[in-house]
């Protein structure tokens, strides 16, 4: 960890100011999301935070239903840091910060019921819609998660079912129906607070995400319910901490799906 | 029925509608974005930097490394699974051959020069696509570069000779096609990369290279004019 960064990191959150001049509770501009930016997804959006660029696709398949749920489809997703996106990202299998993005971005829709899984089953026991949610990041200039479970949320409303045949069992992608998902009003998204000293920041850039003593990243619904957890960092965190950075965490949801 | 006439109404020697853009993505030392029509290709350069593991490295001169890769939703049929195939690999080591006789990496020795090619969106011609964005890309990144790279794909489509083919006319059910992706040189006038899959005549191929030449020509002024649009200051009035 660089020292003398943290510590002039630190001393400016002391007036509530950081290294690009922002204040500590605000994101960086624009927050921006472009639906359908892709054509060959069957939903896509690509998120812009400050000069991070994230872009999600969702595919679907046809497959067999989990043995202890019949009638339910799923989702699955997927993260792949791209080297593209950052010089430190290298090529290969994913390694556990793409897999603790994936599983970030899918508890936080998953656990939300923001998708009635039993609405995916095609025949029960036998045929289920398995909805494939990709996230590949352009440009990582910080704090992926939020753009992820920003642009995640963004794929899965530009979501349009395509054409399928029961009788050959198989999807003509080229069709895509006018069918939508229905996702409810929950909106679950990930806002992730970060502890630097004894300051809470909101949307680190890379610069800052070098010296993160702890973080937690808050899943929540549009009615202020939390959906999904997850503490990083090396640093504990004490009751209040965890108290005062979920209530910011739901509040700065707020302000990110304006940009829905 | 013999093919007379273009799903899109091109003529058989017009591209799709090119796009192309420079500095697209801030964390690269170099960047740019190429579309054929509904093929989309980003390309990002990270480099020189060093290279491990060592025994990789060349204490002669520097080496470049191509990763051609398609995203998971770029396909408009089923999901690409990720962690590259065995078409990905072939597509970076060509690539980077179609790349490297314009580089001079003589200066940096122990070194490696990395482009990543990633597609958002495929329907024919990826390779091509990917080829023009990197050229543009190692150009941006500030490298010496002897001349630059421009690459299409040309073939033949039932008994017509054609430029930039589509997915329809890659899958043309009709009769034989003849893909050719190639790159060219934009200044000398040399073929970097070439390849072929389908059946042609020794007079077609020659006519096919001069196509693909005349084609290179148009691309190699848009990349050109791409480079400078980086640059291009806005006049306030």
């Amino acid at each position: 960890m660089n020292e003398g960064l943290k510590d002039h990191i630190k001393l400016l959150l002391k007036s509530d100011t950081r290294l690009d001049g922002r204040k500590a509770l605000e994101y960086r501009k624009p927050v921006k999301v472009e639906y359908g930016f892709t054509k060959t997804a069957e939903g896509s959006a690509l998120v812009t935070i400050g000069k991070t660029i994230v872009s999600c696709g969702v595919k679907v398949e046809v497959g067999k239903p989990y043995p202890d749920r019949l009638d339910e489809g799923t989702i699955m997703v997927g993260a792949e840091l791209l080297p593209l996106s950052n010089p430190d990202f290298e090529s290969g299998p994913p390694r556990i910060e793409a897999i603790e993005l994936a599983r970030i971005v899918d508890r936080a829709i998953r656990e939300s019921k923001a998708i009635d899984f039993k609405k995916l089953c095609i025949k029960e026991g036998e045929k289920v819609w398995v909805l494939i949610i990709d996230v590949c990041p352009l440009n990582d200039d910080g704090n992926l998660k939020d753009a992820a479970s920003l642009a995640a949320l963004a794929a899965l409303k530009d979501f349009k079912f395509p054409k399928y045949d029961e009788k050959t069992e198989t999807i003509s992608f080229k069709e895509k129906t006018t069918k939508k998902l229905d996702l409810g009003n929950k909106d679950p998204l990930d806002v992730t607070v970060v502890k630097i000293g004894d300051s809470f920041i909101v949307d680190p850039d890379y610069e800052e995400e070098k010296v993160i003593e702890a973080r937690l990243t808050v899943g929540s619904t549009k009615d202020g319910k939390l959906c999904a957890l997850q503490k990083g960092g090396d640093y504990p965190l004490t009751e209040e901490d965890i108290s005062k950075m979920v209530e910011i965490g739901i509040e700065k949801a707020k302000e990110l799906r304006g940009a829905l | 029925m013999t093919y007379n006439k273009r799903d899109d109404g091109r003529k058989f020697d017009d591209m799709r509608k090119i796009e192309a853009k420079v500095g697209v993505i801030d964390r690269a030392d170099g960047s740019a974005m190429f579309k054929f029509g509904n093929t989309w290709a980003y390309a990002a350069v990270y480099g020189p930097r060093n290279l491990f593991p060592r025994f990789l490295q060349d204490p002669q001169k520097g080496i470049l490394r191509c990763n051609y890769n398609m995203m998971p939703f770029s396909s408009s049929s089923e999901r690409v699974r990720p962690g590259g195939s065995r078409r990905s690999k072939e597509i970076s080591m060509v690539t980077e051959k179609a790349l490297l006789p314009v580089l001079n990496l003589d200066e940096y020795p122990n070194s490696v020069v990395d482009v990543f090619i990633e597609l958002p969106q495929t329907e024919a011609g990826s390779r091509t696509a990917g080829i023009n964005a990197a050229a543009m890309a190692l150009a941006d990144a500030g490298l010496i570069m002897k001349d630059m790279v421009s690459s299409v794909s040309v073939g033949k489509v039932d008994d017509k000779l054609v430029v930039d083919l589509d997915y329809a006319e890659e899958a043309w059910p009709e009769g034989d096609v003849a893909d050719t992706p190639v790159a060219i040189m934009a200044n000398s006038g040399k073929v970097t990369l070439l390849q072929m899959d389908g059946i042609i005549s020794k007079d077609e191929l020659k006519e096919l290279v001069k196509l693909a030449k005349k084609a290179c020509q148009k691309i190699y002024e848009i990349q050109k004019k791409a480079l400078k649009d980086k640059y291009k200051v806005e006049k306030n009035e």
